[in-house]
């Protein structure tokens, strides 16, 4: 019976799609239409909102310059508040107002459960903010594309720093047994296994909050790591590199986005000199991103919110290459994605095979003289 | 085999950190029969004080040692007096409840302390900063033991020799044993039982404040929550050793601390909290009151 409902269900929205994409191509030569799809009310419109207004100063700035292909762009705005279950109906209607890309949405589950519906009617859509590493990676969505690193980027870039730049043989992997650090550390743990340049000489997790690590710490000195590489949040770093310094242990301390924190440098003091970490690569200088900012607030007079210039390339990079593929077909854009680099707030980007941004991503930083500092 | 020795060593520091705060709950239990949740709350409060204490101190230009006597003596007065004050608020209205209401009191008081230093204080980190001097005599087995941690092991082990002695041959001491056995009895003869039931709570409290600062510094950073995770850990400790024992409180926490070194060790840091707890399973099924604690005799 179920099954029976489904595939009934599926052929509605196949023949809706039909219909509207027959009635669509009558009126393609009037617009350009861009959907933005994601959290805008709800519990967690903070993260969506912000997309929402980027589309709108994109869109603005793109048609008083002309528009796309010569054609006006039309916003699509379409809430799912971040719901996977609300999302493919988002979608649905998208799709039924003759969306040609989508910029969503904005929560990884949501765009996970709306990316099989895209998929089918073959729209190239593009995500600020969803992370998890499976939407690209798993090949499943060709047309997805994102501007934002996957959790797996951080632990790429702790591996290749590793690797290519300190050039070590022997490293542990810690971890704090959390979903964000657990998730790094395995990362970091494939890819030093993969590369086969690397030992990983230990791979555990420590518990969050206890009182003394002196035992982890004994065993990182017997297996004669050269590096720890720590997955997870500051407390515990701090901890684990203040009884390192104490034991005499000169091991490298590389570790994530969760420890590139001023506090762990206020708490573990000089023990924290020379610790790597990565984190978000700063963009503040960049003048498109300090533009950006300043077109929010004279527009909306606020700063504006999380993901907005991750939204505000997104919606950049989709509408540069329509204008590059000549049309909107899906397979001319994405090709476009792919091959021509754009000018964004987030430096000189394009896509790779994957989905994902080359030239965005992690930075890895330093703590030098009490201070996080950018390694170039 | 130096490895063993060196986590043996590792395991016997965390033991003696256990057991500076399972003290604090171990004679609470062995006179009143209460397990005062809020203890490893008065050992965060402790550190808390001892922090803002030698940071005014430091300030002013006080040198090292002094700010570290200072700073302990402070924090013993202030956690005494939250010792105090807890029991005579949370405790002693229910002296003749049921088992369970002090209980909850306890839990309800310990919630009440976590919140009122996060709002009080912060919510964040705070770097402890390391009030122990450096030995010179230890330079040479620096990258074995550090000041702060023989300091940990030289303090616990005193203080259970002190302990002992106050308990067993002071005339307070004399009075708490008789306290402990029968409360009636006790009053009966002549002893102030609320007299001894309260400077229990100040002697657990000093405890726990010398606990504070010793481990604070070891460690290096507090926060308001620093006291649920040390009191649950010494809490299990103290159950291993025989609760309202207090050889069986030392003993247990290094046990305890022994295991989780070996397990992290040998195994993997992963099953820490598994083999610790297994222990604590497998001693309480063959001796269900600890490994030196009394056979509670039923009251006819």
């Amino acid at each position: 019976m179920k099954n029976f409902i489904n595939k009934l269900l599926l052929t509605t929205i196949i023949c809706m799609v039909a219909v509207f994409v027959s009635v669509e191509t009558g009126f393609a030569s009037e617009t350009v239409k861009l959907g933005v799809a994601g959290a805008h009310s709800g519990d967690l419109a903070s993260y969506g909102i912000p997309s929402v207004r980027a589309a709108e100063l994109v869109v603005k700035e793109i048609n008083s310059k002309g528009g796309v292909l010569g054609r006006e762009v039309q916003l699509l705005v379409e809430d799912d508040v971040c719901k996977p279950e609300v999302a493919t109906n988002t979608a649905t209607r998208l799709i039924s107002q003759g969306v040609h890309v989508v910029l969503g949405h904005i929560c990884s589950g949501a765009t996970k459960s709306a990316l099989g519906i895209y998929n089918d009617s073959k729209i190239v859509t593009m995500s600020p903010s969803a992370t998890n590493p499976g939407l690209t990676q798993s090949g499943r969505y060709p047309y997805f594309f994102r501007t934002i690193a996957s959790d797996d980027a951080q632990a790429r870039l702790e591996t290749n720093f590793a690797l290519d730049v300190l050039k070590l043989k022997k490293i542990a992997v810690i971890h704090d047994k959390g979903d964000y650090g657990k998730g790094i550390a395995e990362f970091a743990k494939k890819f030093l296994e993969e590369s086969g340049r690397a030992e990983v000489v230990l791979y555990e997790g420590v518990t969050p909050g206890a009182m003394d690590y002196s035992a982890i710490v004994q065993k990182i000195k017997r297996f004669k790591a050269e590096a720890v590489i720590y997955g997870g949040y500051h407390p515990e770093a701090a901890k684990i590199i203040k009884q390192m310094r104490k034991k005499r242990m000169k091991t490298i301390f590389i570790s994530d986005d969760g420890v590139k924190d001023d506090t762990f440098i206020k708490v573990a003091g000089k023990n924290a000199e020379g610790v790597y970490a990565t984190g978000p690569k700063d963009v503040s200088a960049n003048p498109m991103a300090v533009a950006a900012n300043e077109a929010h607030k004279k527009e909306y007079g606020t700063e504006p919110g999380a993901f907005f210039l991750n939204a505000y390339s997104a919606a950049l990079a989709l509408l540069n290459a329509v204008e590059k593929a000549g049309k909107t077909d899906y397979n001319a854009v994405s090709h476009a994605l792919r091959t021509e680099y754009v000018d964004t707030p987030l430096g000189k980007i394009r896509f790779d095979e994957r989905g994902d941004t080359i030239g965005i991503g992690f930075s890895m930083y330093q703590v030098r003289n009490g201070v996080y500092v950018e390694l170039k | 085999m130096e490895y063993f020795f060196e986590l043996f060593l590792g395991g016997l520091i965390r033991g003696s950190i256990y057991a500076l705060i399972a003290l604090g709950y171990t004679m609470v239990y062995g006179i009143i029969g209460l397990i005062n949740f809020a203890h490893g709350e008065i050992y965060m409060i402790g550190a808390f004080t001892a922090l803002i204490i030698a940071n005014v101190l430091t300030l002013h230009g006080f040198g090292q040692i002094s700010v570290l006597i200072l700073a302990s003596i402070a924090a013993i007065i202030y956690s005494a007096a939250y010792g105090l004050t807890i029991e005579q608020m949370a405790y002693k209205p229910l002296r003749r409840a049921p088992r369970l209401s002090p209980l909850i009191s306890a839990i309800g008081m310990s919630i009440f302390l976590q919140n009122y230093v996060l709002l009080a204080q912060t919510s964040d980190f705070l770097p402890f900063p390391c009030l122990i001097p450096d030995f010179e005599f230890l330079a040479p087995v620096a990258h074995i033991i550090d000041s702060s941690a023989l300091a940990i092991l030289v303090t616990t082990s005193i203080i259970m020799v002190l302990l002992t002695v106050l308990i067993k041959f002071t005339r307070i001491g004399k009075a708490m044993r008789a306290t402990a056995q029968d409360r009636t009895m006790a009053l009966l003869v002549g002893i102030n039982v609320n007299r001894i039931i309260s400077a229990t709570f100040v002697t657990g409290s000093a405890l726990a404040a010398i606990g504070g600062v010793l481990i604070a510094s070891h460690v290096g950073q507090i926060n308001f929550y620093i006291g649920f995770i040390a009191g649950i850990k010494a809490f299990t400790a103290a159950v291993l050793g025989g609760i309202g024992s207090i050889p069986g409180a030392v003993l247990g926490s290094l046990i305890l601390g022994c295991t989780e070194s070996f397990a992290t060790g040998y195994i993997s840091s992963d099953y820490e909290d598994v083999f610790a707890f297994t222990l604590l399973v497998l001693i309480l099924i063959f001796r269900p009151s600890g490994i030196l604690g009394r056979k509670e005799d039923q009251k006819v």
